[in-house]
């Protein structure tokens, strides 16, 4: 891409790798407040790879350098749209991780409560909701033959 | 025409703002936000009428010529989706204002959830109309973020539990759609799709195989493909009905429409369909698997969700004119049929006071109609014939048959094993909750379901059924826009009128 002024820096794809790669790490935790902070440093390194993929120059501003000495401008613009997106995220999951730190004290992802029962009846060699045709006809005498048959027994009993 | 191309992302925008200022007058943001999903249906259906007949309608942003500025393009597939996903929005629109109006709803909508809901609207139809990657990523994030505030509505200890899992794993998805994104550009240049094509092909095979697993792996998480589903099962189903509906009828599908354009548009013969395939039968048979050992009623139709989320990755990913074609159609079907089944186990919750199934019987004499609501889309989704889950079925397996080879040979098998096994598990439910003596999780007197629920989930079981009468007229369109999508000349040529090879 880049014709001229200074191609991709070795040290901001230095940069690039630590901020994903702290950020995978600490995503990989429980406590929401940990996947805050590795959304936050992701979100950055993602942010400064895609600064790297234009290329760097002087101000895109016409007039004020060759055209062939100017960066482009487009990834500067998608950064800019990237990091409002990134904060607003951000801001929605600190909200979160407040909100279950109110309510629950702190704020773990816990596991799904259903997921759990599914699993520890899987090891009883349970059937999740037994469907094992139940009452019969008896058991609901309206199913199958309504009417008559139970007013019959409602008149014995009297 | 072309005029028209930006009302379905405008219009529901402003209608959102409109109905923030309006939360003081509930029933003026009531009317506010159906006048607005209104206006959406009527443009999106002018929008396929204007695309079937004459080919892609597109509109430069702002007047800047196309590779400089962001470009709209309404084509057969993108009109298409846009009237379904309209149709259905509107649907659970009413639905939502119908619950709001019962007075056993403990989900009462709040004075956020109008505009939110519009917004979410707004984020769906820009990413089906987006024309450039970029624009494609905003729609993604306009509507990830109106989903957070509609999926943790109310704060709950529970929404609040499942939520966090659904916002932390969709921003990982769209850190990595916007690094394919950065990286895309950079060995590219541009973010035009139309402009993407050619470029694109000139790269060197390696590089468009990275570029495309880093996509496809974005968009696969977004649409619930098989080992990145998890997360759908565990967040979808704590959410209000309505949500949940909506969510399951258009959220994923906007995945699987990226995945779409993605494989026919930017990287079409791909090599990555073999993966592909395989994913969509794991996809289909894990996901059915899953929604066998479920026990609560929208767990298990969030475990169909993923499995039938399978069929399509399966037609797209044969590549076929007769696979994208059939893929289509089973898109629509789906998000018809999955957000109808989604509002049916709203109004069971409704009715009988919970979903989950050891809790519920005898459904099918307690409340009549809700049994005919829910056995209509469960063997329509089940693929029982004449139905349009059949016919699309079937369209999907003959592609499948037609391509030959082993592996689509496998699939077929795997498609037919699923479809076997959403029939047994769509009769388990109807044999526990709608069968056997009454039995209801609530000992309230009965209250009449409202009517606006009730009509709305008539409207789409209808609408459902509708497909199936219209199925010859809709295979036409999406044989015609996979055939478009195949040849990829007609879109690049309506955008970019000078670059046509």
């Amino acid at each position: 891409m880049s014709a001229t002024g200074a191609g991709p820096n070795l040290a901001l794809v230095v940069v690039v790798g630590v901020l994903v790669g702290c950020g995978v790490t600490l995503l990989l935790e429980r406590s929401l407040t940990r996947i805050l902070l590795g959304v936050v440093l992701l979100g950055n390194g993602v942010n400064l790879l895609i600064l790297l993929g234009g290329r760097s120059g002087m101000a895109p501003v016409v007039g004020t350098a060759p055209t062939g000495d100017l960066s482009d401008a487009l990834p500067q613009a998608m950064v800019l749209t990237a990091i409002v997106i990134t904060f607003g995220l951000t801001a929605f999951l600190l909200a979160v991780s407040y909100r279950a730190w109110y309510l629950t004290g702190d704020d773990e992802v816990p596991d799904d409560l259903e997921d759990r029962q599914v699993r520890s009846q899987a090891a009883r060699n349970e059937v999740a909701t037994a469907d094992l045709g139940g009452e019969g006809p008896d058991g609901d005498p309206e199913q199958v033959d309504p009417g008559p048959a139970r007013r019959r027994r409602g008149d014995g009993e009297r | 025409m072309n005029a028209l191309v930006p009302l379905p992302v405008v219009v529901p925008l402003l209608g959102a703002a409109l109905a923030l200022l309006l939360a003081r007058w509930p029933a003026l943001q009531r009317t506010v936000s159906v006048a607005c999903l209104t206006a959406t249906l009527v443009v999106a259906v002018t929008l396929l009428v204007q695309a079937y007949r004459y080919g892609p309608v597109v509109v430069h942003v702002g007047g800047w010529p196309t590779p400089v500025g962001i470009v709209l393009v309404a084509d057969q597939l993108a009109a298409l989706m846009l009237v379904v996903s309209s149709a259905v929005t509107l649907c659970v629109l009413l639905y939502s204002i119908g619950q709001g109006q019962s007075e056993t709803g403990e989900s009462a909508p709040l004075t956020i959830f109008h505009p939110t809901y519009l917004v979410l609207t707004a984020g769906v139809t820009n990413a089906f109309l987006a024309g450039d990657l970029f624009n494609l990523f905003v729609g993604f994030e306009i509507l990830l973020a109106a989903s957070f505030v509609l999926i943790t509505l109310g704060g709950t200890e529970t929404r609040i539990r499942t939520g966090s899992t659904y916002v932390v794993v969709s921003i990982l998805s769209s850190m990595l759609f916007l690094t394919a994104v950065g990286l895309v550009y950079a060995a590219t240049g541009t973010l035009n799709m139309a402009q993407l094509t050619q470029r694109l092909d000139a790269l060197p095979a390696d590089v468009r195989l990275v570029l495309q697993l880093m996509l496809l792996l974005a968009f696969a998480i977004k649409a619930a493909v098989f080992p990145l589903s998890a997360w759908l099962p565990d967040s979808y189903p704590t959410a209000p009905a309505p949500v949940t509906a909506v969510f399951a009828g258009l959220l994923t599908k906007v995945g699987v429409y990226a995945i779409i354009r993605a494989e026919t548009l930017l990287f079409p013969g791909g090599r990555a369909d073999r993966i592909l395939l395989v994913a969509a039968g794991l996809t289909m048979v894990v996901g059915i698997l899953g929604a066998v050992a479920q026990s609560d009623m929208k767990r298990l139709f969030s475990f169909t969700l993923v499995s039938h989320i399978g069929y399509m990755i399966f037609g797209v990913a044969l590549g076929t004119v007769a696979g994208l074609s059939g893929a289509i159609f089973y898109v629509v079907h789906h998000i018809t049929i999955q957000t109808t089944l989604f509002l049916v186990a709203g109004l069971v919750e409704e009715r009988a006071g919970s979903t989950d199934l050891r809790r519920l019987g005898g459904l099918a004499r307690v409340a009549p109609l809700l049994g005919v609501l829910f056995f209509v889309p469960a063997m329509n989704l089940a693929g029982v014939p004449p139905f349009s889950g059949f016919l699309g079925k079937l369209g999907l397996l003959q592609a499948g048959v037609a391509a030959g080879g082993p592996l689509p040979g496998a699939l077929v098998a795997a498609g037919t094993l699923t479809s076997l096994l959403t029939l047994y598990v769509a009769s388990r439910v109807w044999n526990i909750a709608f069968w056997r003596a009454p039995r209801l999780a609530t000992a309230e007197p009965v209250v009449r379901l409202p009517a606006l629920m009730v009509g709305a989930t008539v409207a789409l079981v209808v609408l459902g059924l509708a497909l199936t009468v219209v199925a010859g007229p809709l295979f036409d369109v999406t044989g015609d826009a996979a055939a478009d999508l195949r040849d990829r000349r007609p879109y690049v040529r309506s955008v970019l009128p000078w670059l046509t090879p």
